[in-house]
């Protein structure tokens, strides 16, 4: 006897397609060479060339950590492909310039990057490998002060502030990958909202892993400056390819005093096949850094992809009364898995943060939430929040919980509640005798659970990542 | 209505019915009673398709169509109803929202437009009332921290929304104090009409006081051993269920 679950038919991932794109690529592996060549295409300033090298050097001296409970085999760093560009790509006037290939991936994907037939309200920035192919909407920003443009642009057009952000949240040695970003970083988004400004819309970037072989080492930065408001998302997907993809990127995030900063997102990569061959492996580091008092962070984030995930989008709390947020969902299904959660480093007085984190285990894969609460000796009255549920579907896969709280100060406090549960036949059956059919029970149940996360989301992606947990978990149960 | 004829099935390798054969008309209220372990429970849930048992024999006709051979949604569909014994909790989806999409999958089988969230608020109002319900509970996630009367009410409401032709009631008495009791029956009894009919599985003589049956079956060794009025409720809460099982052993 089959269960209901168990019949539904495992759905393809529809992004893994290839696009036919002549790519101008550098040789494979890594050398202050390869960094010098990188720097130099990308027509650098000094400073930005000596950071990268100083990077380098450090990371030649660290080692791969292997405290995250993911088993990969060996990465061979001598053996990526750390710049690719699509050929045609040149500083544009106009989107009419973008080759149409391009454009007609991203109408593929869902991202139409005509401004015309965009939804209003969000503006895009299209990474295409190593590289940004087109940022939308970039004039009716510029009339706000925005800046959101490629981080090259933004090297070219705005040194002095990517000099003074950029490393600031997270420093060029901060950890293995995060290094290995610094040193190789090809592109990226750069946002920057002036004092008192709230964005008009939605920003967003699209990555997208094109070329075989090839890293993603993308770099984002985002500054709000004292008062100002801005949403981001990003969104990410990859070719199916039988070979594992890196993909190292860094977030930086700056939010001054009373500046909100709240970034979405809805993390797609290529997971791999069902015996878990292909796929890419998401090392990502993101930080914000509540700067000045009465500041917010919020980092939302639905991740169903990638065939391993090592994340950690964390806040420095460092303003008085400043709030940091984290609401998660990560799905694991076949064989991916995935070791994410958070840091809250709470240093000012009276900050709070909330971490609310939802991990959804399927098929044989292995789901860690691993989260940090610290409280240093000058965080008087801070507060923290934590709630960490599990939800397991069959009985091949796994949740395990890594919370660690370090508390030093006696006025903080830290609550932390966690639970497990258990996808069953019985509540499918309850569903069905009510007339649903089981998709949409599995929708309904799933999406319930993950309900505190997507409240969160900005509606559109609310939607999206809604869709997406569906396709994800199509014939999870085994 | 519904003809259940020889009916067998096993839950694993355990043969749990073993041949009951039935007949409901509508209009008609039945009673299934029994002791522990002598499968009325598993006669509900087979009728409702759980997947855990498997018919090994015999066939179940629900309004000229084979009931075995649907599946639980469409069963469901087509009007059958089981009140769980044990509700299942849904965290996270509202009582609203749940009812809504049962009572939309209904409509859309049917053949009919799905009712929008404004539309169904009135609905709910009327039913709401039939077991004495605020419409705050509309805003609960589906038996989430329930206590065991409020699951067991809650069934009741679903199937008001619902309206099913033929509902089973699963020992919705256990777990029940009597004024929790008196409203799930008083919601039973104000949803019976002539077209269609109820299955009251039981173990107390308790419930029958409140919702009577036209017909009492005594179910013993995964087989109906005696069937007979209201009155058989009556003996058996009186004499117990062993001189029953010892006709079920003769039978044997």
């Amino acid at each position: 006897m089959t269960s209901p679950v168990e019949s539904l038919v495992q759905q393809e991932y529809k992004y893994g397609f290839v696009s036919d794109i002549e790519a101008d690529t550098v040789p494979r592996g890594l050398s202050e060479d390869v960094i010098r060549l990188i720097s130099a295409k990308k027509q650098e300033p000094p400073f930005l060339l000596e950071w990268r090298l100083k990077a380098y050097r450090r990371w030649l001296e660290m080692t791969e950590p292997h405290w995250p409970n993911v088993q990969y085999a060996p990465i061979d760093y001598q053996d990526i492909i750390y710049y690719s560009a699509p050929k045609s790509v040149k500083p544009l006037g106009s989107l009419d310039e973008v080759d149409p290939e391009l454009l007609a991936t991203y109408e593929k994907l869902g991202i139409s990057l005509s401004e015309q037939k965009r939804l209003s309200g969000v503006a895009v920035d299209a990474i295409f490998d190593s590289v940004s192919v087109a940022t939308t909407f970039k004039d009716k920003l510029k009339e706000h002060g925005v800046i959101f443009c490629s981080f090259s642009d933004a090297v070219r057009e705005h040194p002095e502030l990517v000099q003074k952000y950029l490393g600031s949240v997270v420093p060029a040695g901060d950890n293995f990958f995060a290094a290995l970003n610094a040193a190789v970083f090809t592109d990226g988004s750069f946002v920057y909202i002036p004092k008192g400004v709230t964005c008009p819309m939605e920003l967003s970037t699209y990555f997208r892993i094109n070329a075989a072989d090839t890293g993603q080492f993308e770099r984002t930065l985002i500054v709000a400056d004292e008062g100002a408001t801005v949403s981001y998302l990003e969104g990410c997907t990859a070719p199916k390819r039988d070979t594992n993809q890196l993909h190292a990127a860094v977030v930086e995030l700056v939010a001054l005093e009373g500046a909100t900063i709240k970034y979405s997102t809805v993390q797609n990569w290529y997971a791999g096949d069902a015996e878990g061959r292909g796929g890419i492996y998401n090392f990502v580091t993101k930080r914000g850094k509540c700067a000045g008092a009465r500041s917010r962070i919020t980092w939302t984030q639905v991740e169903t992809g990638s065939a391993i995930t090592w994340k950690y989008p964390s806040v420095i709390l460092q303003g008085d009364d400043s709030i940091g947020e984290f609401y998660s969902v990560a799905v694991v299904n076949n064989r991916q898995q995935a070791d994410t959660g958070t840091k809250m480093i709470h240093v000012g007085r009276n900050t709070r943060s909330t971490i609310i984190s939802k991990g959804i285990s399927a098929g044989r894969g292995q789901n860690s939430y691993r989260g940090q609460v610290k409280m240093l000796p000058r965080a008087v009255g801070a507060r923290n929040y934590t709630q960490c549920d599990s939800m397991l579907i069959g009985n091949a896969c796994g949740a395990h919980t890594f919370p660690y709280i370090d508390v030093q100060h006696p006025s903080a406090s830290v609550e932390h509640e966690a639970s497990t549960s258990k996808i069953g036949e019985d509540q499918i059956f309850y569903c069905k005798q009510r007339g649903l059919d089981t998709e949409d029970a599995i929708s309904m149940i799933v999406n319930g659970f993950c309900k505190d996360v997507f409240q969160n989301l900005p509606m559109e992606f609310a939607v999206e990542a809604q869709k997406l947990l569906g396709i994800s978990l199509e014939g999870s149960v085994g | 209505m519904l003809e259940i004829k020889d009916l067998t099935a096993t839950a694993g390798d355990k043969e749990i019915l073993r041949g009951i054969t039935l007949t409901v008309n509508a209009g008609e209220v039945h009673a299934i009673m029994g002791p522990n372990g002598s499968g009325k429970s598993t006669l509900a849930q087979v009728l409702a398709g759980h997947p855990s048992y498997e018919v090994t024999g015999g066939s179940v006709t629900y309004l000229g169509q084979d009931l075995l051979d649907m599946e639980p949604e469409e069963r469901a569909q087509a009007g059958v109803f089981l009140a769980f014994q044990y509700p299942v909790e849904i965290p996270g989806v509202t009582n609203a929202y749940f009812l809504r999409a049962a009572y939309n999958a209904k409509r859309k089988a049917q053949g009919l437009e799905e009712l929008d969230p404004m539309d169904f608020l009135d609905l709910l109002e009327d039913k709401l009332k039939l077991v004495e319900w605020g419409p705050e509970i509309m805003s609960r996630a589906v038996n989430a921290g329930f206590s065991g009367g409020e699951k067991k009410r809650n069934e009741i409401l679903q199937m008001a929304v619902l309206e099913p032709r033929l509902a089973i009631l699963d020992e919705t008495d256990s777990g029940l104090d009597i004024d929790a009791l008196k409203i799930v029956a008083n919601g039973v009894n104000s949803l019976r009409r002539p077209d269609n009919a109820t299955i009251v599985v039981t173990h107390y003589q308790r419930l029958l006081d409140h919702i009577v049956p036209d017909y009492v079956h005594v179910l013993a060794g995964g087989r109906i051993v005696k069937s007979g009025g209201k009155e058989l409720a009556l003996e058996l809460e009186a004499r117990g269920y062993e001189w029953i099982t010892d006709l079920a052993g003769a039978a044997a």
